[in-house]
C-alpha cells in the first residue's frame, strides 16, 4: 500500500500556512541559500539527474528544458511560471499558491539563478483574485526578507519577480499563448520553431515551467536527487499532488509518490461518496485526457503507464463519476468549455469545437442520429493532431474515449429520444429547483 | 492583354546562402535553408492549398489546409510553418492529406455563404479550394448559430467589410500590422465568436489608414473594393506607376473595356514594384477617381481677357493662339519676355519636351519647375557635396539601417508606403531620431517609438545639424579614415565645426533641443554602425535650405555613412516625378543631367541635335518670373501641371504677377486657381492616359503605361511639340519612347535607358550606363561622383522671419495622409471624407492664452496676409508653433507665407512664417465641448 508523501502540502493545516514565517519554520529558503553557493550548471545537472518531469501536464523533463537555453549572450533571459491553471478538474496549483506560496517563490529564485534569469514572471489565472493577492503579498515578504531583489543574500545575484494576472482565457495556459498574453498581445499560440528556449518572452531565451514543477525544486535541492528519485517510479520520479474531485467521500489534494493507483487513492479518500454506486468513469489528468473506467483502477499513475493504457497523466486531476452520471451529458459540458475557450486561431478548433458542441447537444437530448456519431468522430479526426495547438486535441479526448467505452449509452439516447439519466441524481446537494435535463 | 495573376508562394522569401535539398512528391527541390515547405512546393509548381498564408506575411499556420506528410515526422505538419531540411521527404498528395483538406474545407463552408454566383469577387480563393478539395457539400446542415446574417461595414468610402464571407484567416490583421504597421485591425471574441474588427468600431472611425493592405490580403469576398462590387471584376491589367508622392509605387491598373470605353475597376499594388513591393496607401490605391471627375476639362478653351468667360476652341485654334501670342510677345518685348514652368507631376518625356520647347522654340532658358518650391536645395546641396543631385540609396537600404535620423519629414503622412518600410525596420530593432517641431507619428505609434525626439525650432535646422557634427568631432566619434580618404577640405571644416559656438550647450536656446538630448542623438548616430538620414521639405523649405542639405551631407561624411547599404542622405521627394523633372533639365541653369548651361561642350550636344543656338546664361527662376512680370519685362508664361496661384508663397504677390502678364497658358487637368488668370487653357492627360516614365526619390525610373487613350485627344508632349512647331521650330516624335531615346542619347546618366529595357527589367535606377547596365541602387560606392566629398563650412544664419510682438507664433506647414499637396486630385475623391478642411493645430497653452478651443474659427495673419481656419488644439505641437496643411484653396495657407527663400535656390521659406492667431467665431459650445474635451492627441492622431 502506497502512503502519502506530504512535502508541498506538509503544513497546509498550519493556521498561518501562507506566511514567510511558517515557511521558514519548515526549511524555507534553506535551499536558496544552498543554491547560491553552487554553480548554476550543477543546479541544472541535479534537476536533470532527479528525473523531475514537468507537472503541468506534458511531463517534459524539467532539467532538460533548462538545458535547452542557448549560452548567455549578455541579454536578458526569462523564467515564466505558468500559473494559469484553468483545466476543468485541475485544482492543484491554486491551492498550493493559496496555502504555501513561498515554495513557488523560492523555486523561482533557485531556478532563475540556475538559468541566469534576473527577471521572472508568474502568469496567474486572472479569475483567482484571492490567489493574486496572496502571491503579491508573498512576493513582498520575500523581497523584504532579502530572498528577492538586489544582491540576494550577498551573492551578487539580482532577481525581480513580477506577478501578472491573466484576463481569463484557458488558451493562455498554452505556453506560447501565455507569452503573447504576457507581452500584451491577444493570447494565441505561436508557431514553433522558434521554441521559447530560443525566442520566448520578448523574443529572448525563456523557460516556461508549471507552478508545481518550480515549487518542487526547493525540496529537491535541499534533500538531493537521490531522495527525490527514492519516490515514485523509474518513469516518473518524485511526488506529486493528486486532486480528487467528484463522487468521492473526501475530495481534495493528496500528495503521493508518482505511480500510485486510483484504487489506492480512492481508499485514501474514503471511497465513493455513495458506496452503492460504483465508479463509472474518471479522468486521470483533467478533462482533456481520455476517460478511464473501472478497468483502469490499477494503472500506475505515472506518465508511461497511463499513456500505455490510452490516456495521459496530465495534471493528475482525478475527476470521479459514479453510475448516476450520463457520460454524454458530462462530455457535452466539457465540450461546451472547449468551444468557449477555443482561441479561434485555427480552423479545425474554431469551427470544429463549435460543431462538436452542436452535435453533442442534439445527441444528449435524444435528437440526433447515428450518423451524428460518425460526424463527431470525423470532426475529432480533423482536429486531433491537425489543430494548431493541443487545445484542439484536448477537446476531442472526452468525445472519442466516451464513444469508445460508452457507445451504447449514446445509442440509448437516440432510441429513447431523450437522456436516460436524471441529472438530479448525480448532484451533491438537493436543490429546490431541479436541474433541467 | 489579360488580367495578371501574380503567384503567391505562401511564405516570404528567405535570404540564405546555404541551400537544402528535399524531396516533394518524388521531386528533388533545392531552396535556401529556412524556406518553408509550402514555399518550396509552390515554387516548384506543386500546388499545396492554403488560405491563411501569403508570401508577404510571416507564416501563421491557422488554416490547416497546407498540412502535408513528412517522412519520419509525427502527424501532418503544416507546410507553411515547417522549414525545409536536407533529405526531408514530403508528400502532399496522399489520401490522408486529401481527407484532412476535405474535412477542413467542410468546416469552412459550414459557416460561409454558398452563393458563389452572388459574390462580387467571383474568384475568391475559398471557392477555388472548395472545388479543388471536392468539399462543396457540407454535412453539418445549416442549423444553429452562424455568421451568415452578420451585417456589412460599409463605412469606408472605398471598401466594405462583410463578415458573412470572413473566414477569420487573420490575413487582414497581419497585413495591417506586418505590412502597413498601423495595427488598426484585430480579432474580437474567441473561438467561433472570433470576428475581425477595426478596434471595436467601424472602419472609418477607427485607426485604419485605408492603405488597402487588408483588402489585398483577403482571400474571400469579406474585404472588397466597392468599385468591384459596383462594376464587377476587371478583365485586363496594365502595370503602371502612381502619380502621387515621390515613393513612386507600381500598380496594376485593373480595368474593364478598351479604348475610350475603358473603366478602371481598381488599382492593385504590384508585388514586383521595386519601390513598393506590393504595398500601397490610401491615395495611390483608391484616390484615382479624379481622372474621371466631372470637373475635368476635356476641351481647349481661350479668352481675350481674364475677365471674360471661357470659350471652347479647337486644338488647332488653341495652339495657334498660344504660338502667335508668344511670338508676338517675344517680338515686342524681347526674347526673355516669355517662359515656361514644367511639372513634377508630368512624365520625364513631357518635361523634356517642355524644356526643349523653351530652350529651342522660345529661345531662352526661362524654364523652371515646381521643384523650385520643394527640393531645389536638395539638388543644389547634394550636387555640391557629392556631385549628384539625388538621394544616395534605394528604399530597400532602410532594411540595413541601424539608426535613422528623420529630419523635417513626416513619412507616415507624406510617404506612407516608405514609412511602412521604416516602421518595419524600427519594429525589428533599428533606432529612430526624429528631429521635427511636431510630435509626428514616428515619434510614437503602435510598436514604434523613437529613441529621441528633438523638437527643433522652425528655422534653426543648420544650428541643429552643426551641433550634431560638433559633438561627433569634439568627442572623437568621427570616422577619420573615411574623412581623410574620401573627403576634401576636412581640416578647415573640422576646425570650423569644433568651434564652441556650435556646441549643443551654446545652441540649445536657439534650437530648443536640450543639450543632453542632442549629445545623445549625436552619439547614437555616430555609433550606427549603419546610420541613415531621411529628410523632407522641413529641411529644404527654409532660407538656409541648401545649407542644411550640405550640413546633413557633412554629418553623413563625418561618420562614414555613405557608399553602402543602410546609410546615406535620402531626400523623401514630394511629387511623383520631382526627381525626374529635375533630371530632365527643367531648371533655368541646367540642361538635362544637371549640366550647367554655361558649359559649351554640353550646349554643343544639344545645339547640334536640335539645330539651334542655346543661350549660355541661366534663365529666370519662378520667383524672378513673378518679379519680372510685375516689373513688366516678363509677359508670357506657359505653365504645365502646377497650380502656382495656390502652391507658391505669398499668394497676393503671385496673383499680381499673373494679372500683369499678357498671355498665361495653363496646361492642366482642371481649371485650377492659376487658370483664373489664364488666357488659354489646354486640357491635360491624367496619369492613366500617359505613356512615359516617372523617376522616384530613389532614382528609380518606372514606366507609366496608358490604361486608356488620352481623354482630351492629344498627349501632352504632342501638344507641346505642336506649340513649338507653330512657333516655327518643328518638333515631333512618333511616340513617347522616341523622346526617351533622345534623352538617353544626350544624357550620360540615362545612357542605357529605353522603354524596351525598362519593360524588360521592370525598373532601373539611374545612372544606367555601360558600367552599370542594370542601374545603380547605391551611389558613391568607393568614391564620390565628384571624386572627393565636399565638406562645407555651414554657417548658421538665422532667418529674418522671426516671431515678434505683433506676430508671436511661428507657422509651419505640411501634408496630411489623405490629401495631396494643393488637393487638386484628392479633393476630387472620397479622400476628403478624412480631411474635409485644413485645420490649424495649436498647442494647448497658446490656445488658452488666446481663448481658442478646438472647432473655433480663427484668423491667421502674417505680415503679408490673413486667412481663416478652424482650430485644433493639439499637444503634438510645441508651444509657440502652429501648423496647417495647404490642401484646400479656401484655406489659403499661402496667403500668409512670405517671399523669403533659400539663399541658393530661392526655394520658398514655407516652413517659417511669423503669425498671430485670433478667435473669429467660437464653435457652438455644445460641439466645442466635444471637440475641446477629447484628448488633443485623439483628434490630432487622425490622419
Amino acid at each position: 500500500m502506497t502512503t502519502l508523501t506530504p512535502i508541498l502540502t506538509k503544513f497546509w493545516d498550519d493556521p498561518q500556512s501562507w506566511t514567510l514565517a511558517t515557511y521558514e519554520k519548515n526549511e524555507g529558503y534553506q535551499a536558496l541559500k544552498k543554491a547560491l553557493t553552487m554553480a548554476p550548471a550543477d543546479l541544472v545537472a541535479m534537476t536533470k539527474e532527479s528525473g523531475l518531469r514537468g507537472r503541468g501536464g506534458a511531463g517534459f523533463p524539467t532539467g532538460m528544458k533548462w538545458g535547452f537555453l542557448p549560452p548567455p549572450d549578455g541579454g536578458p533571459r526569462y523564467l515564466v511560471v505558468n500559473a494559469d491553471e484553468s483545466e476543468p478538474g485541475t485544482c492543484k496549483d491554486i491551492p498550493l499558491m493559496m496555502a504555501a506560496p513561498q515554495f513557488l517563490i523560492e523555486g523561482v529564485a533557485i531556478t532563475s539563478f540556475a538559468i541566469g534569469c534576473n527577471h521572472a514572471f508568474i502568469y496567474l489565472r486572472g479569475e483567482v483574485v484571492h490567489v493574486y493577492r496572496r502571491l503579491l503579498r508573498a512576493v513582498e515578504e520575500a523581497y523584504a526578507a532579502g530572498h528577492l531583489g538586489k544582491n540576494i543574500h550577498g551573492s551578487g545575484f539580482d532577481l525581480d519577480v513580477t506577478v501578472h494576472a491573466g484576463a481569463g482565457a484557458y488558451i493562455c495556459g498554452e505556453e506560447t499563448a501565455l507569452l503573447d498574453s504576457l507581452e500584451g498581445r491577444r493570447g494565441q499560440p505561436r508557431s514553433k520553431p522558434p521554441f521559447p528556449a530560443v525566442a520566448g518572452l520578448y523574443a529572448r531565451p525563456t523557460v516556461v515551467n508549471n507552478v508545481e514543477s518550480i515549487a518542487s525544486v526547493p525540496p529537491l535541492l535541499l534533500h538531493g536527487a537521490d531522495w527525490f528519485k527514492g519516490m515514485g517510479t523509474q518513469d516518473s520520479t518524485g511526488f506529486g499532488i493528486f486532486s480528487l474531485s467528484g463522487h468521492v467521500k473526501n475530495p481534495g489534494q493528496y500528495e503521493a509518490p508518482m505511480g500510485i493507483t486510483m484504487r489506492e487513492l480512492l481508499d485514501l479518500a474514503g471511497g465513493m461518496r455513495h458506496p452503492e454506486r460504483p465508479i463509472k468513469f474518471w479522468t486521470p489528468g483533467g478533462s482533456s485526457t481520455p476517460l478511464f473506467t473501472d478497468e483502469h483502477l490499477d494503472v500506475p499513475l505515472e506518465f508511461g503507464a497511463v499513456a500505455k493504457a490510452g490516456s495521459m497523466l496530465g495534471t493528475r486531476a482525478l475527476q470521479v463519476f459514479d453510475s448516476s452520471v450520463c457520460v454524454v451529458r458530462a462530455v457535452d459540458r466539457w465540450t461546451d468549455f472547449y468551444k468557449h475557450e477555443s482561441c479561434g486561431k485555427c480552423t479545425p478548433c474554431r469551427e470544429g469545437t463549435w460543431w462538436l458542441k452542436q452535435i453533442l447537444g442534439r445527441l444528449e437530448h435524444g435528437q440526433g442520429s447515428e450518423a451524428d456519431l460518425d460526424k463527431l468522430l470525423d470532426i475529432c479526426d480533423n482536429i486531433l493532431g491537425r489543430s494548431f495547438c493541443a487545445l484542439g486535441d484536448g477537446a476531442t479526448s472526452p468525445i472519442t474515449s466516451s464513444i469508445q467505452y460508452f457507445r451504447d449509452e449514446y445509442i440509448a439516447h437516440l432510441t429513447m429520444g431523450r437522456c436516460p439519466f436524471d441529472p438530479n441524481d448525480a448532484v451533491l446537494f438537493t436543490t429546490k429547483e431541479t436541474v433541467s435535463a | 492583354m489579360t488580367l495578371i495573376h501574380e503567384p503567391d508562394l505562401g511564405t516570404p522569401a528567405v535570404a540564405n546562402d546555404h541551400d537544402v535539398t528535399l524531396t516533394i512528391d518524388g521531386r528533388a527541390v533545392t531552396v535556401p535553408e529556412g524556406t518553408s515547405v509550402l514555399r518550396a512546393a509552390r515554387g516548384a509548381g506543386i500546388d499545396i492549398p492554403k488560405l491563411c498564408a501569403s508570401d508577404n506575411l510571416a507564416a501563421y499556420g491557422s488554416c490547416r489546409l497546407c498540412l502535408v506528410e513528412v517522412e519520419g515526422a509525427k502527424g501532418t505538419p503544416a507546410s507553411c510553418t515547417t522549414p525545409c531540411a536536407d533529405g526531408m521527404v514530403v508528400r502532399t498528395d496522399t489520401d490522408t492529406v486529401h481527407a484532412l483538406r476535405h474535412g477542413v474545407m467542410e468546416l469552412y463552408l459550414s459557416d460561409h455563404p454558398q452563393d458563389c454566383a452572388g459574390c462580387a469577387r467571383g474568384n475568391c480563393e475559398i471557392q477555388a479550394l472548395a472545388v479543388q478539395t471536392g468539399a462543396a457539400e457540407v454535412r453539418y446542415g445549416r442549423g444553429g448559430a452562424s455568421h451568415l446574417d452578420d451585417t456589412a461595414d460599409t463605412s469606408n468610402p472605398y471598401f466594405t467589410y462583410d463578415p458573412k464571407a470572413c473566414i477569420v484567416c487573420n490575413r487582414c490583421v497581419r497585413a495591417c500590422g506586418e505590412v502597413q504597421g498601423t495595427f488598426a485591425l484585430t480579432v474580437q471574441g474567441r473561438g467561433f465568436d472570433s470576428r475581425i474588427t477595426a478596434g471595436g468600431t467601424d472602419f472609418l472611425s477607427s485607426e485604419c489608414v485605408s492603405c488597402g493592405a487588408c483588402v489585398q490580403a483577403c482571400p474571400t469576398d469579406a474585404l472588397t473594393e466597392k468599385s468591384v462590387i459596383q462594376l464587377g471584376m476587371p478583365s485586363r491589367t496594365v502595370v503602371t506607376t502612381c502619380a502621387y508622392c515621390g515613393v513612386g509605387c507600381s500598380f496594376k491598373a485593373e480595368v474593364q473595356g478598351s479604348g475610350d470605353d475603358t473603366r478602371v475597376v481598381r488599382m492593385v499594388p504590384w508585388k514586383d514594384g521595386g519601390a513598393n513591393e506590393g504595398h500601397s496607401c490610401v491615395k495611390g490605391r483608391f484616390a484615382y477617381g479624379y481622372a474621371s471627375h466631372r470637373d475635368r476639362q476635356l476641351s481647349p478653351m481661350a479668352r481675350d481677357s481674364i475677365d471674360d468667360e471661357w470659350q471652347v476652341v479647337t486644338w488647332e485654334e488653341a495652339i495657334t493662339r498660344v504660338a502667335e501670342g508668344f511670338l508676338a510677345l517675344r517680338e515686342k518685348h524681347g526674347v526673355g519676355s516669355i517662359g515656361g514652368i514644367s511639372s513634377s507631376r508630368c512624365t520625364n518625356e513631357e518635361v523634356y519636351v517642355v524644356q526643349k520647347m523653351v530652350r529651342a522654340a522660345f529661345g531662352n532658358n526661362n524654364i523652371d519647375t515646381c521643384a523650385r518650391v520643394c527640393h531645389s536645395p536638395t539638388g543644389y546641396g547634394l550636387n555640391h557635396a557629392f556631385g549628384t543631385s539625388a538621394g544616395t540609396q534605394d528604399f530597400a537600404s532602410v532594411e540595413q539601417a541601424d539608426v535613422m535620423l528623420v529630419i523635417g519629414a513626416n513619412p507616415t503622412d507624406a510617404h506612407p508606403v516608405f514609412a511602412s518600410r521604416m516602421k518595419k525596420r524600427l519594429r525589428a530593432g533599428a533606432k529612430a531620431i526624429v528631429a521635427d517641431p511636431r510630435r509626428i507619428d514616428l515619434v510614437r505609434s503602435p510598436h514604434v517609438e523613437a529613441a529621441l525626439h528633438l523638437p527643433v525650432r522652425p528655422g534653426t535646422n543648420v544650428a541643429f545639424v552643426n551641433a550634431m557634427c560638433h559633438v561627433i568631432v569634439t568627442e572623437g566619434l568621427w570616422d577619420e579614415p573615411f574623412v581623410r580618404e574620401r573627403c576634401e577640405d576636412a581640416d578647415a571644416y573640422l576646425a570650423f565645426i569644433a568651434g564652441p559656438e556650435h556646441s549643443p550647450e551654446a545652441t540649445q536656446d536657439v534650437t530648443g533641443i536640450p543639450a543632453s538630448d542632442l549629445r545623445a542623438a549625436a552619439r547614437l548616430f555616430a555609433a550606427g554602425p549603419n546610420s541613415a538620414i531621411y529628410y523632407g521639405l522641413g529641411v529644404t523649405e527654409h532660407s538656409q535650405g541648401s545649407t542644411m542639405v550640405m550640413g546633413m551631407a557633412n554629418l553623413a561624411m563625418l561618420t562614414g555613412n555613405l557608399g553602402r547599404e543602410g546609410v546615406g542622405v535620402n531626400p523623401l521627394r514630394g511629387q511623383n516625378n520631382v526627381q525626374g523633372s529635375c533630371d530632365m533639365g527643367s531648371f533655368p541653369h541646367e540642361l538635362p543631367g544637371y549640366r550647367h548651361v554655361s558649359r559649351p561642350e554640353v550646349r554643343e550636344i544639344y545645339e547640334s541635335l536640335w539645330g539651334v543656338t542655346l543661350q549660355a546664361e541661366p534663365g529666370l527662376r519662378i520667383p524672378n518670373m513673378f518679379d519680372s512680370a510685375i516689373g513688366g519685362s516678363f509677359r508670357g508664361l506657359y505653365v504645365q501641371g502646377e497650380d502656382i496661384a495656390q502652391s507658391d508663397p505669398n499668394t497676393s504677390h503671385v496673383e499680381a504677377a499673373l494679372r500683369a502678364m499678357d498671355l498665361v497658358v495653363v496646361h492642366d487637368l482642371f481649371l485650377n486657381e492659376t487658370a483664373r488668370f489664364a488666357h488659354v487653357f489646354l486640357p491635360g492627360a491624367s496619369f492613366l492616359e500617359k505613356d512615359g516614365t516617372f523617376t522616384n526619390a530613389e532614382r528609380r525610373i518606372n514606366r507609366v503605361r496608358p490604361v486608356m487613350p488620352s481623354r482630351v485627344g492629344k498627349d501632352e508632349w504632342q501638344v507641346v511639340c505642336e506649340i513649338a512647331t507653330a512657333m516655327g521650330y518643328p518638333m515631333s516624335y512618333a511616340e513617347a519612347s522616341h523622346i526617351m531615346d533622345e534623352i538617353a542619347a544626350t544624357t550620360p546618366t540615362f545612357a542605357g535607358v529605353s522603354f524596351a529595357r525598362l519593360d524588360a527589367e521592370g525598373s532601373m535606377q539611374w545612372p544606367v550606363t555601360q558600367a552599370a547596365p542594370h542601374g545603380t541602387p547605391t551611389m558613391h560606392v568607393g568614391s564620390f561622383v565628384r571624386g572627393l566629398g565636399q565638406l562645407t563650412e555651414t554657417v548658421y544664419v538665422p532667418t529674418t522671419e522671426r516671431a515678434n510682438r505683433r506676430f508671436p507664433l511661428v507657422l509651419t506647414t505640411g501634408r496630411i495622409l489623405s490629401q495631396y499637396n494643393v488637393g487638386a486630385q484628392t479633393r476630387r475623391t472620397p479622400n476628403s471624407t478624412w480631411h474635409p478642411e485644413d485645420v490649424l493645430e495649436i498647442h494647448p497653452s497658446d490656445a488658452e492664452l488666446r481663448g481658442v478651443t478646438s472647432g473655433d474659427v480663427v484668423e491667421l495673419s502674417s505680415r503679408v496676409g490673413t486667412t481663416r481656419l478652424t482650430a485644433l488644439v493639439s499637444d503634438r505641437m510645441p508651444a509657440g508653433v502652429v501648423y496647417t496643411t495647404f490642401h484646400h484653396p479656401v484655406t489659403g495657407a499661402n496667403v500668409v507665407t512670405t517671399e523669403n527663400s533659400d539663399w541658393a535656390t530661392n526655394c520658398p521659406e514655407y516652413k517659417v512664417t511669423a503669425v498671430q492667431v485670433e478667435v473669429v467665431t467660437q464653435a457652438a459650445r455644445a460641439n466645442a465641448g466635444a471637440g475641446a474635451d477629447v484628448p488633443a492627441d485623439a483628434v490630432a492622431g487622425r490622419p
